[in-house]
């Protein structure tokens, strides 16, 4: 890697170590602080080795001036360091060095820790995903503000009112007990799922940015699943849902980032490592007799890893629907399960049913039911798609619809003619 | 929106010939795909099948082997659904696979705790 490629690099692998670590180290009322020192590690960084070139060792360079500036940091704030010691050794009460612990368990064991803080329903779901994308994933402030298509100065209002009130309520920063993890844990993974959808269907144009969130969600899961206290049959099942997911993110979008619906995807351009990942995941997910949501979306997203177009498979995914509108009921559910209906049972019977829906706030629900009546009553089908038309609320979207409805007056004009 | 309660009714195999196991699947098949569809009007409520083993317990100690005793049906399971009235309850209910095998469907509505009429009844034996 280029020199000036490792700084940046290094900032998004290293930074959220440190900072976790020095969290899980300070505590949530001196988040800044442990945010201030991180910082000034980089900015060290990218001084020094502007002037005297690369260190041998560049992550060991970044973790050594971490621990000397939080040293003089300690030093020089007494009364800070000592309340922290009496944390730590609650016997002592002697000035003992304090170990500034970045061994790859500790560093491990911090991030899990930050994973809980953050992932607390105290505060906003956007609040989550933002301070995760920030703290846990070391993501900027602009970074963040571009995938929300949102501005700066609202991203980073939102982050200083989350860290105020995780301040206020005091929110410990520790490994997760078991009682906790129960009561816990479908928080974290519900955060970990939006983040991974705002890569996955943000509308932003940083394509790159997107891809990465959807790794960073991975990459979390992935701690989860590492770690012996939180590998639970849910985190297991979440991550395979995501593997399967991002098998296809290569064949979603061209080169000019425009949508390429699943049944016209390039096979080869999905990746067929990450879907035995997500075999291997579900296979972990299901040892025992847990079933959760994310099992079946992950049963419904590893159908899709075979594209052939049999009634066989569309029956297989509308069980799967069945059982998934039994556990959670949503508008989004319920139309991709008539979708498969119409697949399975044909469109006639699923016609009847996604009539009965009468989901008419609901933009997705009149492209199904422009889906639906094409070919059967065309009339009905371009009035639907109109319908969707203006609902539609991005370039992609409307692309999309355009071109069913262009589809459709081409083959009225045939039949006129 | 209230909630109605479906009772299905069978009666009790005498033996004959079981069905495939692709039968089988047909028939769950086409009962998911009922509960499906309601589920996906959002007005699903819960349901369960009941096992075939049981006793029916009486008065004087008696116990009987077996929920079919005196009646040649038996409950198989049951569907609790959300709807406005007993008649959109009953609507739902006329597309049960269970009337096409020669079963029956029960549809009452499931009562709710009444706050009022509890305390009424005991201001009243006070």
């Amino acid at each position: 890697m280029k020199s000036n490629e490792l700084l940046p690099h290094l900032f998004r692998t290293e930074y959220r170590k440190i900072v976790s670590v020095l969290c899980y180290l300070f505590g949530i009322e001196y988040i800044e602080i442990a945010e201030d020192i991180a910082s000034d590690t980089f900015l060290a960084a990218a001084e020094m080795w502007g002037m005297k070139g690369l260190p041998e060792n560049p992550t060991a360079w970044l973790y050594t001036v971490a621990k000397n500036k939080t040293k003089n940091y300690l030093k020089h704030n007494q009364l800070f360091a000592q309340k922290i010691s009496q944390e730590i050794n609650q016997s002592t009460y002697q000035k003992e060095e304090i170990e500034i612990d970045l061994s790859v368990k500790n560093i491990n064991d911090s991030q899990l820790a930050m994973i809980f803080v953050v992932c607390n329903p105290c505060i906003s779901e956007e609040a989550q995903i933002g301070l995760a994308l920030n703290l846990l994933c070391g993501f900027g402030v602009d970074e963040i503000a571009n995938a929300f298509l949102t501005t700066k100065e609202v991203i980073y209002k939102r982050l200083q009112r989350a860290k105020g009130k995780l301040k206020t309520q005091k929110i410990k920063i520790q490994q997760p007990t078991c009682a906790e993890i129960n009561d816990r844990l479908p928080n974290v993974l519900t955060t970990l799922y939006l983040l991974f959808n705002e890569g996955y269907y943000s509308n932003s144009q940083n394509k790159i940015l997107r891809k990465n969130f959807c790794l960073e969600a991975m990459r979390l899961n992935y701690l989860l699943v590492e770690n012996e206290i939180t590998n639970q049959p849910s985190a297991n099942a979440l991550l395979s849902l995501m593997c399967f997911h991002s098998s296809r993110f290569d064949a979603r979008t061209n080169e000019k980032d425009e949508m390429i619906l699943y049944e016209d995807q390039d096979e080869k351009l999905w990746n067929f490592e990450l879907i035995e990942k997500g075999i291997f995941y579900l296979n972990n997910a299901s040892k025992n007799s847990v079933l959760t949501k994310y099992h079946i979306e992950a049963g419904i997203a590893f159908c899709h890893t075979q594209k052939e177009d049999t009634p066989k498979k569309w029956n297989s995914i509308l069980q799967l629907y069945n059982q998934l509108l039994q556990i959670e009921y949503s508008p989004v559910i319920a139309l991709n399960r008539t979708y498969a209906l119409a697949k399975a049972n044909g469109k006639q019977v699923a016609i009847i049913e996604a009539e009965k829906l009468n989901l008419i706030n609901n933009r997705f629900y009149y492209s199904l039911l422009g889906n639906l009546y094409t070919d059967l009553d065309n009339t009905k089908a371009l009035h639907h798609f109109q319908t969707a038309l203006t609902l539609a609320n991005s370039n992609a979207e409307k692309t999309t619809i355009t071109e069913k409805i262009d589809k459709l007056a081409a083959n009225s004009e045939k039949n006129n003619s | 929106m209230k909630e109605f309660m479906m009772l299905f009714r069978n009666e009790k195999m005498e033996g004959g010939e079981m069905p495939s196991a692709e039968q089988m699947q047909a028939v769950m098949s086409q009962w998911q795909n009922w509960i499906g569809n309601i589920a996906a009007q959002g007005n699903y409520a819960g349901t369960n099948r009941l096992g075939s083993e049981g006793k029916t317990l009486k008065p004087g100690n008696v116990s009987i082997d077996g929920p079919y005793a005196e009646v040649k049906e038996m409950v198989g399971g049951y569907l609790i659904v959300k709807a406005n009235t007993l008649d959109d309850a009953i609507e739902m209910a006329k597309s049960c696979p269970n009337l096409l095998y020669g079963g029956s469907v029960e549809v009452r509505s499931v009562l709710s705790m009444d706050a009022d009429t509890t305390s009424a009844t005991f201001l009243v034996e006070k």
